[in-house]
């Protein structure tokens, strides 16, 4: 058992933190106001190799491990969660399943260039119709010759309008039983028929782009499949298993942003004639969001070491998707709390936190689909 | 060319530091590569970039120095030494290091030598010009401009807010003040090569000195934190009063007018 970090993963920490603090915290309030896409911070992340962490050198990346990946992405959701939120899904759900599933020729072709910062990756599973229940999925791709021909409708798409490629998933047959056959293509976002629009309005992570993808008629060539034509489901759930880290590393990152904020104003707030950090009250609520936070890292750091060793994570992963996510909506909200009416208002960011951390309990599976997941593997 | 940087591990005196039994608390302290150095280290990438050659980052210190070794490395230098002193010297002193370093530099065939103009703990400015003068090249100190040219070299030195243009020759040391470049990030897979370039480790030994010819020629009497700022004062009333009281306060109590 050790618990310290490598020299490699100190030093990616020391790095991600002084760049997030020097380069994504200074523009979170512009980018949450405005819900513009912070493209040029996305450019930085790509020269800096911040973009292909955990994949091999080969591919374009930096040949990194998931642990360090874990901790950049907590970094850089602190300093701002949209920006971290679109990080974590241009490798965890963008570049992650080509890597796992793909061909060489796929991975030299797709994959090097988001691997290498030139581009972002997309995952498209979600539909209007199909949103917990992905078996539900309504999306069609024929096979007509030596093409693909997909029609459908995805919704709430993270990083969609600014992808090269967006993987998505699509019914392509029937098997013995008569269900579904679930397969993921590879769409580059510049196919003919493939619209995308960026519409919606956000409770929080509002400069993470967000889209909704309209396919029709749209043809890529047969050999665009991405892994087991027969496997799509499983390729999701493998996909998912590994975001989650990132969301949970993310939901840790945003919490201590709101921890740090919540304990230097209870030490400046006075009121009663001393700084509110003397009464307990505040200091059992501080005491709260601290260890939780840790125990939500340890989780991290823990599911994400599972996955380097190449054992089972599933399980793990969930773990820490769902206390991460849930013990750091509840560290952002006292954050919130501690504040009192500063709190609300947005000069104070920590309303932002709120904001923005919400979402960890429902992307990548809400928390309802944690816990069935968790208990899968139970019984 | 030939290239080196002297580089120092020192605490982040952004971060809070106490000082517990006449020393400076380590274990609360982020350590971090004096930010000077920081300059230097990148000055040394560029130039090597631009010329060929390598870049070589020495430390005088102790095995936690390999971390900022190694992220100079990560940055794109070539090669670290490591001169550990640990188990050899209780105290040292500018001096110290200095010797050590250039007994270390003397038979390498430096053309370009680049330190950090001062070190943001100790703050003397020293080492730098020291190894020069144990070497016997030239230095110049406080540089905000370096440019190369066969074997001239021209510098733009900062002396107090103006500037001075110096022109000198290889071998050269220089020091870097802020302004001399933008250190860049070390890169992952920067981060992920430095596990693999040379970090050579030294000791006094291997470079034939005893403890006595680097011994200390100063001493430290006490180590003390600044005075707590006092917490400032709001005048009011009428301006013509405030301003009486101000004057009468300079005077009295600050006692600087
Ligand atoms: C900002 C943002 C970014 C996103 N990015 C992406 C992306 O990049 N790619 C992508 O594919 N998707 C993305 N999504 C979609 C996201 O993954 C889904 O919204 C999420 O999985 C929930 O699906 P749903 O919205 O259809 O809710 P529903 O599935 O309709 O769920 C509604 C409620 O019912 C509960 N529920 C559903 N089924 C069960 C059950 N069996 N037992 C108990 N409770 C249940 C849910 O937990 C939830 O509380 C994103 C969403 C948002 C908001």
């Amino acid at each position: 058992m050790n618990f310290e970090l490598t020299k490699e993963q100190q030093m990616v920490k020391d790095m991600v933190k002084e760049f997030a603090e020097k380069e994504v915290a200074p523009k979170a309030v512009h980018v949450d106001k405005t819900g513009e896409f912070p493209v040029q911070t996305f450019e930085k992340m790509g020269q800096l190799g911040l973009l292909g962490i955990p994949f091999p050198e080969k591919y374009g990346g930096s040949g990194g491990d998931t642990i360090s990946y874990a901790i950049a992405v907590e970094e850089i959701g602190k300093a701002c969660g949209s920006t971290g939120l679109s990080y974590a899904a241009a490798v965890s759900l963008g570049a992650s399943p080509i890597y796992y599933f793909g061909t060489e020729e796929q991975k030299q072709h797709f994959l090097v260039p988001l691997a290498s910062g030139k581009g972002l990756g997309a995952f498209g599973l979600t539909e209007p119709n199909a949103g917990s229940d992905a078996g539900g999925t309504r999306t069609k791709a024929v096979l007509e010759g030596d093409e693909y021909v997909i029609n459908g409708e995805k919704c709430f798409i993270t990083n969609a309008e600014y992808a090269k490629t967006i993987t998505v998933t699509a019914v392509t047959g029937k098997d013995e039983r008569g269900k579904n056959i679930i397969s993921a293509i590879l769409v580059p976002t510049d196919t003919a028929g493939l619209t995308i629009n960026s519409n919606y309005e956000k409770l929080g992570v509002r400069g993470s782009n967000t889209s909704e993808i309209i396919l029709e008629n749209v043809r890529v060539p047969k050999e665009n499949l991405l892994g087991d034509p027969t496997g799509g489901f499983k390729q999701f759930l493998y996909t998912l298993d590994g975001g989650r880290i990132s969301i949970a590393a993310l939901s840790v990152g945003i919490a201590q942003a709101a921890l740090e904020k919540a304990i230097n104003y209870a030490k400046e707030r006075t009121q009663f004639g001393q700084p509110i950090a003397k009464f307990q009250a505040i200091q059992f609520k501080l005491a709260d969001m601290a260890m939780e936070i840790e125990l939500a890292r340890n989780m991290v750091y823990k599911a994400a070491w599972l996955k380097d060793n190449g054992k089972p994570f599933t399980k793990e992963s969930a773990y820490a998707k769902l206390f991460a996510s849930e013990a750091g909506f509840r560290a952002c909200n006292q954050a919130v709390q501690i504040h009192g009416g500063y709190g609300y208002m947005r000069e104070y960011e920590v309303e932002r936190y709120l904001r923005d951390i919400k979402l960890m309990e429902i992307g990548e599976g809400t928390s309802e689909i944690q816990r069935l997941v968790i208990a899968r593997q139970l019984v | 060319m030939n290239i080196f940087v002297l580089m120092k591990r020192t605490f982040d005196t952004e971060e809070k530091i106490s000082i517990s039994g006449g020393k400076i608390n380590e274990d609360g302290a982020e350590f971090i590569i004096n930010p000077y150095d920081e300059y230097a280290i990148e000055e040394a990438i560029q130039v090597r970039d631009a010329q060929g050659g390598e870049v070589t980052v020495i430390t005088v210190g102790s095995e936690e120095a390999e971390k900022q070794l190694r992220t100079a490395l990560a940055m794109g230098a070539d090669k670290a030494v490591l001169i550990n002193t640990e188990d050899d010297l209780e105290y040292s002193d500018q001096f110290t290091t200095a010797k050590i370093l250039a007994e270390y530099l003397k038979d390498k065939d430096a053309d370009l030598i680049i330190g950090g103009n001062v070190a943001i703990d100790g703050g003397s400015g020293q080492v730098g010009p020291r190894v020069a003068e144990l070497l016997n090249i030239p230095y110049v100190t406080t540089i905000t401009n370096l440019e190369i040219n066969g074997s001239t070299v021209t510098v733009v030195r900062d002396v107090e807010g103006d500037s001075e243009v110096i022109e000198t020759s290889l071998p050269l040391l220089v020091t870097a003040q802020q302004g001399l470049n933008e250190p860049r990030y070390p890169s992952l897979p920067g981060i992920m090569k430095a596990k693999k370039k040379p970090l050579d480790e030294l000791e006094l030994d291997d470079l034939d000195l005893e403890e006595d010819d680097v011994e200390a020629k100063t001493k430290t009497i006490e180590i003390y934190l600044p005075a707590q700022k006092q917490a400032g004062k709001v005048l009011e009333g009428e301006l013509a009063d405030q301003v009486k009281e101000l004057v009468s306060l300079l005077h009295n109590e600050a006692k600087v007018v």
